[in-house]
């Protein structure tokens, strides 16, 4: 199981690394989302691998690790999902109003060689 | 502390009166001035309030806490000198502020001139009544810094420009040096405080680190006094107003080295090492800057370089290691405060009234301004040390110092020479003022036609002569008392015997006075003619070589070498700084595995699902297909990275996050829904064989790019697995499991970390999607199309511009197929209150069970823009009126702000959260924690938000659309106006 989430965070991370450094704003975009779904993935894997275990209490319950997953790693990670969801926004706007300004849709403003 | 509130008021006003002449409007002149006048009078009358104090021999003292963890205390601390130092500020001061206010034109903007020359009074203060080492420095440099904006208070002119950064330059450095120098003194005595330093002098002088100390401490002085060989600075500075370089080069910046080294003589002389460095730069000093004054053709140029001289004198005075010589050196800083300052104001006069400073054209002004003349003539005779004015009495004692002093080598024999050959040059360079602007033939090309200033604006020059005059004449019943304070508190019990007499019988001192008055004279008349015709720059000495020193280092340090070091490592290009960027973080990354020899851990694996193992198989697939195909084929690269997002969502609830789950799959939504949008205003792309430049370039850059990314990828790999296979950290885990309900009253683990044991991090957070989704709506606001994107697209042309469905709400003009995704329009409406109760249900729960408001405001949004989609833009916004995304953002905001006040009111920290259970009819048990209020900020919030950034980045294209004349028959070929002003 851990080899599988493995895995997937690194390709997930690869592929998102490869289309950083692509020249075209859209693939940066892409590149953006797939590189936070891999450190995301990350950060939550590192409260361990746990099913069935949702960091839910009985009322008036004292829970433990042994009950339940690791919470904290989960909350960041949301913390994350969101702002990584701003910046996300946040750029689209940007690369969309740099594409309307410098009329091409290069990282640079402009195409190479141009 | 009965002497907190004077001492703290004598530093403080100042600031807070240049905060408020800041705050003046532009041509508000009168108020600035007077506001300025009045401080510093006010300052003055303060500082004459402590005299009974001070002359009894009593110290005034003030300490405040300031940084008690570094055991730094604020701590003021006002002896004799430094009253008598304070008293010339603010005297001064204010003298400066009423010439000033006659002297600035209506043109500039004075308040801000007042607000800098208050703030720097301030800061001037603050080094003189410092009880403190650290804090001396820090005004100190504080008052390199006004400087520098005084100096440059002209900032349209280039001269204003380069002599204020180079003084800054040159003092600011020095400044640095003094604060590394008082460290070092500091770590000798073991404290900062002045009165501890003071009292261990013995302590400094034999320890191993009393040069390293003095070299330091004297570099920051001799800049500040403009010593040679860093004088250069000073003649640079008079491109500033006059009545700056009257305050300034007289009474206050340049004496504040001098001050220094006066305040730290008990601890720092008497040892050869001073004598060598501060005698030798003193004595140069003095000479050459009095030698190339007499050449000097600018008025306020001459007065710079006797400034510098004076200054060396006082240097070389304190150098002597003599008590006398340090009671000569402070009385003759009090004179050269008086006349130089004057005469500053007069060259000022002079240059206001005639509209030129340059001694060549100037002549004869004896006829049209008398009075100023006439004041002009005493000060500039009591600077070249005429009897019965107070620059004689000083120099006599300089020259008295200058027999006697006892000094190491055989030096003795030759300063008395040096004295006297300064002296013949500054009465030659007085002569030479006076004469060449005020006698002579009438002037023939000024730029005006000269006349007396105004009375106000000589008032002050009145005042610095007579008090020139009086010292002179009465030295021992007008100065002598406040010398005497100053002296006493400098010395202690060891203040030697001298005498203010004005005569002192017919001795070897007058003698010599007399021959170099004599020589002066006799120079002036031999350098008239080479004067007038009109000198450059002076014989010998033609170009210093300090300043062009000074100027190669700039241009090497701030133009070659920045030049050099942008083009070895600057880019504009966003790929290479990426690629740096994840190259540093792989190596940073690896070399920590390498150097603590991280390998997998010895956890039991959990066994394999072939569940999982195949969502990954598809999501490792979706990704690496969204990386193949997003230049070409953007809609199925943005199509696979859902794909992708969807696994990551499985996994979440596959390995008990719901939470998460439920969040990333609304964000997932929410995140296609705007790229798809954005879509639209790319350019289209066709892959074109051999349309990239050469193939081996391309080969060789994509082949480094997916090495680098594999690299990343499988780094990354290797470390989460690294990571899992070992036992979590459990401490925070336990805690937060621990008091999630008994403290937090919620059973949602995750929920209760978010909205209240870090509650203050999702307050931030709510803050940036705030201001996310201002800035993108303001960015869209000003949005222009490319003009290749402006057309409609092929689809909607193909459409027909079709509204979907207009056959069942009867709107809109029936147009063939008005049917036109009917069977979507109608579900999407079906489907809408449903998705607002399962909003309302997400956030309810939120605190026990899965869900909250961040998804809840998640799953709103979606509803809406499922509207927007299917229904268009004009159906939607007809039928909800309450669509106000801001509003939704300003109450969310606040209801979340709010809340976290709230706990203040009860007496609780911030964000402290109460919770309670309230039994709800029909809904059942709902957990009413405060938390919850909170939770619905955060959903209001997130509604508006999102809201905003969707509804602005649809409405570009039906802007896009009505600017366009919609004619749905015809391909819209003419080149479209792109004029789409205001909001759409």
């Amino acid at each position: 199981m851990e080899l599988v989430v493995s895995l997937a965070i690194g390709v997930l991370a690869g592929s998102g690394v490869w289309l950083l450094l692509r020249p075209r704003t859209f693939q940066v975009i892409i590149g953006l989302s797939l590189l936070s779904y891999a450190v995301n993935l990350f950060i939550f894997s590192t409260g361990g691998l746990r099913t069935g275990a949702a960091a839910i209490l009985e009322k008036g319950q004292e829970g433990s690790l042994g009950q339940f997953a690791d919470p904290l790693p989960q909350a960041l990670v949301l913390t994350a999902i969101v702002i990584g969801f701003a910046t996300t926004a946040l750029l689209l706007v940007v690369l969309l109003a740099a594409r309307g300004l410098t009329g091409t849709d290069h990282v640079d403003g402009r195409d190479r060689g141009r | 502390m009965p002497d907190a509130l004077p001492l703290l008021a004598i530093l403080v006003l100042p600031f807070i009166g240049a905060v408020v002449a800041g705050l003046l409007p532009t041509h508000a002149r009168n108020a600035a001035a007077a506001l300025a006048g009045g401080i510093a009078l006010l300052g003055m009358s303060l500082v004459w309030a402590a005299y009974p104090t001070v002359a009894a021999g009593g110290v005034l003292r003030a300490e405040f806490a300031w940084m008690p963890a570094l055991g730094l205390n604020v701590s003021l601390r006002m002896d004799g000198f430094a009253w008598l130092f304070a008293g010339l500020v603010t005297g001064i001061g204010a003298l400066v502020v009423l010439y000033a206010r006659y002297y600035m034109s209506e043109n500039d903007p004075v308040p801000r001139f007042f607000a800098f020359l208050l703030a720097f009074m301030g800061a001037m203060t603050g080094v003189v009544i410092s009880g403190n080492l650290i804090q001396l420095v820090f005004f100190w440099e504080l008052t390199s810094l006004f400087s520098f904006l005084l100096i440059g208070y002209w900032h349209h002119t280039a001269a204003a420009r380069d002599g204020a950064r180079m003084a800054l330059t040159i003092t600011a450095t020095g400044g640095l040096a003094l604060f590394a120098g008082v460290l070092v003194l500091g770590h000798i005595v073991g404290s900062y405080e002045l009165d501890a330093v003071l009292g261990a002098g013995d302590r400094i002088r034999e320890h191993a680190l009393y040069l390293p100390a003095l070299l330091l401490i004297l570099l920051g002085a001799l800049t500040k006094s403009a010593q040679f060989p860093f004088h250069f600075w000073l003649p640079h500075a008079m491109a500033a107003p006059t009545p700056v370089s009257a305050y300034l080069h007289s009474a206050t910046l340049v004496k504040a080295g001098v001050f220094l080294m006066a305040r730290l003589w008990p601890v720092l002389s008497g040892t050869d090492a001073w004598f060598f460095i501060v005698g030798t730069a003193g004595l140069i000093t003095m000479l050459v800057g009095a030698y190339i004054a007499i050449f000097q053709n600018d008025l306020k140029g001459l007065l710079a370089y006797s400034t510098i001289s004076h200054l060396g004198l006082i240097t070389l005075l304190l150098g002597l290691n003599s008590a006398l010589a340090l009671v000569a050196a402070v009385f003759h800083i009090l004179n050269h405060a008086a006349f130089k300052c004057s005469l500053f104001m007069a060259a000022g006069i002079i240059d206001h009234e005639t509209g030129t400073r340059d001694i060549r054209r100037l002549s004869g002004l004896n006829r049209s301004m008398p009075f100023t003349a006439r004041l002009a003539l005493v000060a500039a005779a009591a600077m070249a040390g005429v009897p019965l004015l107070n620059g004689f009495l000083s120099k006599e004692m300089f020259f008295a110092e200058a027999l006697t002093a006892e000094t190491p080598l055989g030096l003795l024999n030759l300063l008395p020479f040096a004295a006297m050959l300064a002296s013949a040059f500054s009465v030659a360079y007085s002569l030479r003022f006076i004469h060449g602007a005020f006698f002579g033939p009438e002037p023939t090309d000024l730029p005006r036609k000269p006349h007396e200033p105004a009375n106000w604006m000589r008032l002050p020059v009145e005042f610095l002569v007579l008090i020139c005059i009086m010292v002179g004449v009465l030295p021992a019943a007008t100065v002598g008392p406040f010398l005497a304070l100053a002296v006493r508190s400098l010395l202690g019990d060891a203040v030697p015997y001298y005498s203010l007499a004005v005569w002192h019988g017919v001795n070897l001192p007058l003698l010599m006075s007399m021959a170099a008055t004599a020589g002066g004279i006799l120079l002036y008349l031999l350098l008239h003619r080479l004067l007038r015709g009109g000198i450059e720059r002076p014989p010998l000495l033609g170009r210093l070589e300090g300043q062009r020193i000074f100027e190669r280092t700039m241009v090497f340090l701030s133009w070659r070498m920045a030049r050099r070091a942008e083009a070895l490592a600057g880019t504009r290009r966003l790929q290479p700084q990426l690629r740096l960027i994840v190259g540093v973080a792989f190596l940073a990354g690896g070399a920590a595995v390498w150097l603590r020899g991280l390998g997998p851990g010895n956890l039991p694996l959990t066994a394999l699902d072939p569940v999982i193992a195949l969502v990954w198989l598809t999501g490792g697939a979706c990704a690496i297909g969204a990386a193949w195909m997003a230049k070409f084929h953007r809609l199925a690269a943005l199509i696979l990275l859902g794909g992708a997002g969807l696994a990551v969502v499985v996994t979440f609830i596959w390995f008990s996050a719901p939470d998460l789950a439920l969040t990333q799959l609304t964000v997932e939504v929410v995140t296609t829904v705007l790229l798809l949008l954005g879509l639209r205003w790319l350019p289209k792309r066709v892959e074109v064989a051999g349309d990239r430049g050469p193939e081996v370039l391309n080969r060789t850059r994509r082949l480094r790019d997916l090495s680098l990314a594999v690299a990343a990828g499988g780094g990354l790999a290797a470390l989460s697995y690294a990571v899992m296979t070992r036992v979590p950290p459990e401490i925070l885990a336990q805690h937060f499991l621990q008091r999630a309900y008994t403290e937090g009253g919620g059973t949602n683990v995750v929920n209760v970390i978010l909205v209240d044991f870090r509650g203050f991090d999702t307050l931030g957070e709510i803050f940036v999607v705030a201001a996310v989704a201002l800035t993108a709506y303001a960015l869209l606001r000003r949005f222009r199309p490319a003009p290749d994107s402006v057309a409609l697209p092929e689809q909607q042309v193909l459409a027909g511009g079709r509204v979907a469905g207009t056959a069942v709400t009867g709107r809109g003009e029936p147009r063939d197929g008005a049917d036109w995704l009917l069977v979507p329009f109608t579900l999407t409406r079906l489907v809408f209150p449903a998705m607002l109760i399962v909003a309302v249900f997400l956030l309810l729960r939120g605190h026990d069970l899965p869900g909250g408001g961040f998804s809840a405001g998640m799953v709103v949004a979606i509803a809406i823009i499922l509207q927007y989609m299917i229904g268009g833009t004009d159906w939607t916004e007809d039928r909800l009126r309450l669509l106000r995304p801001r509003l939704w953002m300003g109450s969310g905001l606040l209801i979340a702000a709010g809340t976290a006040l709230a706990a203040l009111a009860f007496g609780r920290p911030f964000l402290t959260t109460y919770f309670a259970y309230a039994d709800l009819p029909l809904i059942g048990e709902v957990p009413t924690a405060s938390a919850l209020v909170f939770d619905i900020g955060i959903f209001a919030l997130v509604v508006g938000s999102t809201l905003l950034m969707l509804v602005a980045l649809a409405h570009q294209s039906v802007r896009g659309r009505r600017a366009t004349p919609r004619v749905p028959a015809r391909p819209a070929a003419a080149p479209t106006p792109l004029a789409v002003a205001g909001e759409g």
